[in-house]
């Protein structure tokens, strides 16, 4: 370290490495080993916020860093502690978000004896971290939450988890080493070949029918901006995955809008028909190509650009494998473009268009709908709003309704599709952006598994809104029942649910009730207007499906609800 | 088919439980794996021998290098290598047939390492063939224990 400390002690050494990472807010949970640490955050700089249950801690850092793009940092006591983190580790490794976990271990001397509230953290997380520390020497930290960082966020990000022994962060007098990273077995792909950028090129000019899928890794590469210079100049349709929305405006003609499962019609169609499919960013999930490899833009010529490449080829075959940073690559391309003319694809974009025009979202506007909802909030709302979702029916009608006009303006847990992701990531979301509108749309079931950060909301007076779309049941479990298992509907209902007013109340947050489609406007502009936190209660039929719909394992052509 | 591969992976605790997991959690098959330090004492040397068509010993590669404690991997297999088991072998013997025993021995060139008084230990270096072959041999003498390790293997040099 730069700064030579004095009679430094383990934690003081871990808050100001910390620092110098430019980390501004951890998101914790104290315990017993954690003490001297605890002790320390009083005197730092770093402001700490208290969860309510570690659950919450890491998905408020997962929230914060979909929404900054920084790395979120979290923080558990060893045991129980760090293992209430798990589910939100997996989370963040699976949709490739950066963060640090900091969690407490028992000390070195009782490694592997079964201490007192002592778990293999770093056992437990090899397979959903990035990469794992278990810190052994005090004077080692400052390097060690280099590297963590750097590996975070750089290539292909995701959590790096740091497990600090107790005696590690009492150490007293620590004299730190050197900071430089060792880390010669890692390395980041950057710019492709100019050989691959002219097979491009190639492919571009002989094709009649290309499309672009994008998805996560354009938002982590920031490179927005360049796919659509792209698909302007080259007249290529987009269309995103659930973690590419906002690559592109909602309202840009180029546009096509979700591919997958509960995509949109003209989406799917497009991949179905394309004969060039320039992937970037993407992974070929199952959510989008049914896990059927083989039927998947069977006619295409497929690219893949992709920061890792164990992605390239583990889904589909591959035709162009291009190995490196989305926003590097898109931009060779868009060099590469100039000068040349490229065709505009007329008679592509006619049938494209035509299919917008025979099958566009639809919903009915008499009822209070969650679609109308949905639409509404987006009408009172602008472009800098950030949209939190939690997991379920209401999600996809997010992803197929709110005008999502940038990046990063959404955080909904795709990979791992986690209920109560969204009130603790709307909380982590608010606390970025604190001058940001943050909306949180969040169903009865996966409210109540981390209701709790209620009053980590009211505490802080996050202004977050709360859009409860309550059906009464667990309503995406239940349309499968409705449509695969004949209507017997088993273990959705969720009868007992609170009065879910009273209970924002006895939090101190602000609740509104509505029943009637007349008072969704209102209700939301009253509650944007309210400066503190609010809970919206939007109480809506069970019935509504989300369509269309591919059915899991089958082919785009048999989509349901056209 | 059964590829070869040779990681430089770092010499950490941990590092062999990360290459594991991966293998069981993607099922890759696994034939044998041999870990040693090499002649940097911060690196080890893994050579895993591993079943699958091209593609599944891409993937494997590809999410072997992914872990950050693995520098490079390298296919050896149809590389000009040379590469080497070793297999301790206990066969059982009689006055009568204890000669001919010794003489097959001979011919893999084993050495006998240890011996009893109805038995004896015999240890071979080979690849896999011929330690295949000469435990084919003893079989019908009686085989009383067998142990062999993975397979090591390294590049041959550019002349
Ligand atoms: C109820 C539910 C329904 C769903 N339905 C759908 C659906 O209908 N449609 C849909 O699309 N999804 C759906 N999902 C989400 C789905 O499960 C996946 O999370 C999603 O499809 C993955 O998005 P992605 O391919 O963009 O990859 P991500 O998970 O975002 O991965 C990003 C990819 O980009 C790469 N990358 C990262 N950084 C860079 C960089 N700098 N340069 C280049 N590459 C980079 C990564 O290596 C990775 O391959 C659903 C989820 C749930 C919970
Ligand atoms: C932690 C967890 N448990 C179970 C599931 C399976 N699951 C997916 S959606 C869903 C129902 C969600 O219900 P709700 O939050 O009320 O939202 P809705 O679908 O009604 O909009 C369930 C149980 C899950 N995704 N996550």
């Amino acid at each position: 370290m730069s700064e030579e400390i004095t009679g430094a002690t383990g934690a003081t050494v871990l808050l100001k490495a910390l620092e110098q990472e430019g980390v501004d807010v951890i998101f914790g949970y104290p315990g017993g080993v954690l003490l001297s640490l605890y002790d320390a955050l009083l005197d730092s700089p770093i402001r700490h916020i208290l969860g309510r249950h570690e659950q919450g801690v890491v998905h408020a850092a997962d929230g914060y860093a979909r929404v900054s793009g920084k790395v979120g940092v979290c923080l558990a006591t060893s045991g129980p502690g760090a293992t209430n983190l798990v589910t939100g580790i997996a989370n963040a490794y699976l949709d490739s978000i950066p963060m640090v976990v900091l969690t407490g271990q028992v000390p070195t001397s009782l490694l592997g004896t079964d201490a007192f509230q002592e778990a293999d953290i770093t056992g437990i997380t090899m397979p959903i971290t990035k990469h794992a520390y278990l810190v052994k020497d005090a004077s080692e930290i400052p390097r060690i939450v280099k590297e963590a960082f750097y590996l975070a966020r750089t290539g292909r990000p995701g959590p790096v988890l740091i497990d600090l022994p107790k005696d590690i962060l009492a150490a007293e007098d620590v004299e730190t080493t050197s900071s430089g990273m060792k880390l010669s077995g890692y390395q980041v792909p950057g710019r492709a070949d100019d050989e691959k950028i002219n097979e491009i090129l190639k492919a571009l000019s002989d094709s009649q029918k290309p499309v672009i899928y994008a998805g996560g890794g354009v938002i982590t590469a920031e490179a927005g901006e360049v796919l659509k210079q792209l698909s302007e100049k080259a007249g290529l349709p987009v269309l995103t995955t659930l973690m590419g929305i906002g690559c592109l405006p909602s309202d840009h003609p180029n546009l096509l809008g979700m591919v997958g499962m509960h995509g949109s019609v003209t989406a799917n169609y497009a991949v179905d028909e394309c004969d060039l499919l320039i992937a970037v960013g993407v992974r070929f999930d199952d959510r989008v190509t049914s896990g059927l490899g083989h039927t998947f833009a069977t006619n295409a010529k497929i690219v893949h650009i992709d920061i890792d490449p164990a992605e390239i080829g583990k889904a589909v075959k591959t035709h162009i494998p291009i190995n490196g940073d989305a926003r590097l690559v898109l931009e060779q391309i868009v060099d590469g473009l100039a000068g040349s003319s490229v065709p505009q694809f007329t008679d592509w974009w006619e049938r494209l268009n035509s299919w917008k025009a025979t099958y566009p979202l639809r919903f009915d506007r008499d009822r209070l709908t969650p679609q109308s909802v949905i639409e509404a909030v987006g009408e009172l709302t602008n472009e800098d709003t950030i949209v939190v979702t939690d997991v379920g029916q209401h999600q996809m009608w997010v992803a197929q309704f709110y005008p999502f006009m940038h990046t990063r303006k959404l955080a909904t847990s795709g990979g791992l599709g986690t209920m109560g992701f969204g009130l603790p990531a709307a909380m982590g979301a608010q606390i970025a952006c604190p001058d940001d509108l943050v909306i949180l749309f969040v169903g009865d079931g996966s409210l109540q598994m981390t209701i709790q950060e209620l009053a980590t909301i009211a505490h802080n007076n996050l202004p977050v809104k709360i859009v409860l779309l309550n059906n009464g049941v667990l309503g995406m479990v239940r349309q499968w029942q409705k449509m695969f298992f004949n209507k017997r509907y088993s273990s959705i209902d969720l009868e007992g649910n609170p009065d879910f007013i009273k209970l924002a109340e006895a939090y101190g947050i602000r609740g509104i009730q509505v029943d009637s489609n007349e008072q969704v406007k209102s209700s939301i502009a009253e509650a944007i207007k309210h400066p503190g936190p609010v809970l919206l209660n939007f109480v809506i039929s069970p019935e509504e499906d989300v369509l269309p719909m591919i059915p899991p394992g089958k082919a785009i052509t048999e989509m349901l609800g056209r | 088919m059964l590829h070869t591969l040779a990681a430089l992976v770092e010499n950490h605790p941990g590092v062999l439980a990360r290459v594991a997991g991966l293998f069981a959690r993607r099922a890759y098959n696994i034939d044998s794996l041999s870990v040693c330090q090499t002649e940097n004492p911060e690196l080890s040397r893994m050579t895993i021998v591993v079943d699958g068509d091209d593609q599944i010993i891409e993937q494997v590669r590809n999410q072997l290098n992914k872990l950050v404690a693995v520098h490079t991997v390298m296919d050896l297999t149809g590389k000009s290598i040379v590469d080497r088991q070793l297999a301790l072998v206990r066969v059982k013997v009689s006055t009568e047939t204890r000669s001919e025993v010794l003489q097959i021995v001979d011919v893999f060139r084993g050495r006998v390492v240890d011996m009893g008084t109805c038995n004896l230990t015999v240890e071979l270096t080979g690849d896999t063939e011929k330690i295949d072959a000469f435990v084919n041999s003893i079989r019908p003498y009686g085989l009383a224990e067998l142990v062999r390790t993975g397979r090591i293997a390294i590049m041959r040099s550019e002349a």
